[in-house]
């Protein structure tokens, strides 16, 4: 249960997985006090209008119905259903939520997007926050799932497509798990699937523009 | 623009094959090009395209997002061609940044300004799955088949990407697509009915958390064989990637024969078309599809 401090009479119940309870425990002062204060915790009160600004959608318009978690095929391996990650972001509860292992697991699928009522996009606000947390320095729960993004990009950065061995090799050297699927890698290979060398684009000097010019984190420079 | 012309000339497309066609899914690309060419479909390959940015960028920020892809549409543009994308990662990523540049004008001038090109909004972003079935239709196709494919009971797997978010895609329903079980039925297959049409296999975790891949293929894989299909057919890199060469490993993890060859939809084509090439694509499956072949007298 959390309570607005001073609004007594307000309650919302954002059903947090076990184990969270603790952290979101009302601390039920009767003094009024502001700013709102849950459980000890001082929302963050500029979140949901950075993950609005930066997602495109309005977080402010999920009615918690929980379509999206009923969807989704990643469920089973999250730590905050999709429906209470939006329900933090609204309720501001930003350390919470930049730390969580779902925004990570988000597979993209768009499943929720489909299915959303209020014509929310769940996977856009992942997106966000994923996004938000590597900009204020959270240490990313799924390592390897961040180390991926960083040496996918980082191969088309530097060649404009995806050179899949070098990148292969680049998330190898991040996350020391050398042999970690050695047998299929050894299947692509034989099966003429992984190349040694990158086929780069020739003009990549007009990708590395792109990745300098729109990569800018402006968007979120209102910390 | 519609590059379906009026008179009976061949249907030419901006070909954007994408990252995975020219390294783990050299044999869509090659069976994409063989069957296009029999089918009167030109695929003429945009020249320097880049990659999409696929299931990393959009984690980036959205114009980063947008800029990938955009750059592809500005270059087809210049080509006068609606933009033909096998893969239906490349094709989610390309279909939604030029509806978001179409309806958003600050968008696109920005992507524009980088790109170096004026963004028009004249070249429609369309799946090859699409193309190949809708364009000509079925009846088309069904005249060029050399074989029936009789005794597949085909599985057919669309994914989450070729699908959704069905706002913006929508060539086919987004909880029920029939596109790829039309074709099946016109090559002499047999489509199986089975809920898992559209659930995710796990996509991009593939290298990262293949436990989760494993549950989430592992479903996929179970439920066609329960629903009574030998084989799986698929129009995704990414799809075929988890379905074929993660099969083995979910096996051995739950010590059950699932043993189900998987299909990218153009090798289908070319084995009911009778083209030679088909063969050449066998030896890059994980999962042999011969034996099941031999067994259906469809080789």
């Amino acid at each position: 249960m959390l309570r607005r401090a001073g609004e007594g009479g307000h309650q919302t119940s954002p059903a947090l997985p076990q184990g969270k309870e603790t952290v979101l425990k009302t601390k039920d002062d009767s003094e009024s006090r502001s700013p709102v204060s849950i459980g000890g915790v001082t929302p963050d009160s500029r979140l949901r209008d950075l993950v609005e600004r930066l997602s495109g959608q309005k977080v402010a318009d999920c009615y918690q119905c929980g379509e999206c978690t009923a969807g989704c095929p990643v469920a089973f391996a999250m730590d905050l259903m999709p429906n209470q990650v939006t329900r933090l972001v609204q309720l501001g509860l930003a350390e919470e939520v930049l730390a969580c292992r779902t925004i990570w697991l988000c597979a993209g699928c768009q499943t929720c997007v489909a299915r959303c009522p209020q014509l929310v996009e769940p996977s856009a606000i992942m997106d966000a926050l994923r996004q938000i947390a590597a900009e204020r320095g959270i240490k990313a729960p799924e390592g390897e799932i961040e180390a991926f993004h960083k040496a996918f990009l980082n191969s088309v950065e530097r060649s404009g497509r995806v050179h899949e061995m070098g990148m292969i090799a680049e998330l190898k050297l991040k996350t020391r798990k050398f042999v970690k699927d050695v047998p299929v890698g050894l299947g692509l290979f034989t099966k003429g699937k992984l190349s040694p060398l990158p086929k780069p684009v020739k003009d990549r000097a007009a990708v590395k523009k792109i990745f300098k010019e729109l990569r800018k984190h402006e968007e979120t420079a209102d910390e | 623009m519609s590059s379906a012309p009026d008179n009976a000339g061949p249907m030419k497309y901006a070909y954007y094959p994408g990252c995975s066609l020219h390294s783990t899914a050299k044999e869509y690309d090659a069976s994409t090009r063989a069957v296009s060419e029999a089918l009167g479909v030109e695929l003429l390959e945009i020249p320097d395209w880049n990659c999409c940015g696929a299931s990393s960028a959009h984690g980036e920020g959205h114009l980063l997002s947008t800029g990938l892809p955009g750059r592809n549409i500005l270059l087809a543009e210049q080509m006068g061609l609606d933009i033909a994308v096998p893969c239906a990662a490349c094709y989610n990523r390309l279909a939604v940044a030029n509806a978001e540049m179409r309806s958003d004008p600050g968008l696109a001038e920005k992507v524009s300004g980088v790109v170096g090109l004026q963004f028009q909004g004249t070249s429609d972003v369309r799946p090859l799955v699409d193309i190949i079935v809708n364009d000509d239709g079925l009846e088309a196709i069904g005249a060029r088949v050399r074989r029936q494919l009789e005794g597949l009971k085909v599985a057919c797997y669309y994914g989450c990407l070729l699908v959704r978010p069905p706002r913006v895609l929508g060539f086919d329903d987004a909880d029920e697509p029939m596109t790829m079980d039309n074709l099946v039925t016109a090559l002499g297959g047999e489509p199986v009915t089975w809920p898992h049409k559209t659930e995710c296999c796990g996509a991009s975790f593939s290298l990262t958390r293949v436990d989760v891949v494993q549950k989430m293929t592992g479903d996929v894989l179970r439920m066609a064989r329960d629903c009574g299909a030998n084989c799986v057919v698929c129009a995704c890199p990414l799809c075929m990637t988890n379905l074929d060469m993660r099969q083995g490993g979910i096996e051995s993890l739950t010590g059950e024969k699932i043993g189900l060859p998987i299909f990218y939809f153009t090798e289908l084509l070319a084995l009911a078309m009778g083209l030679d090439m088909v063969k050449s694509c066998w030896k890059m499956h994980f999962v042999s599809p011969e034996p099941l072949l031999r067994e259906t007298a469809a080789v």
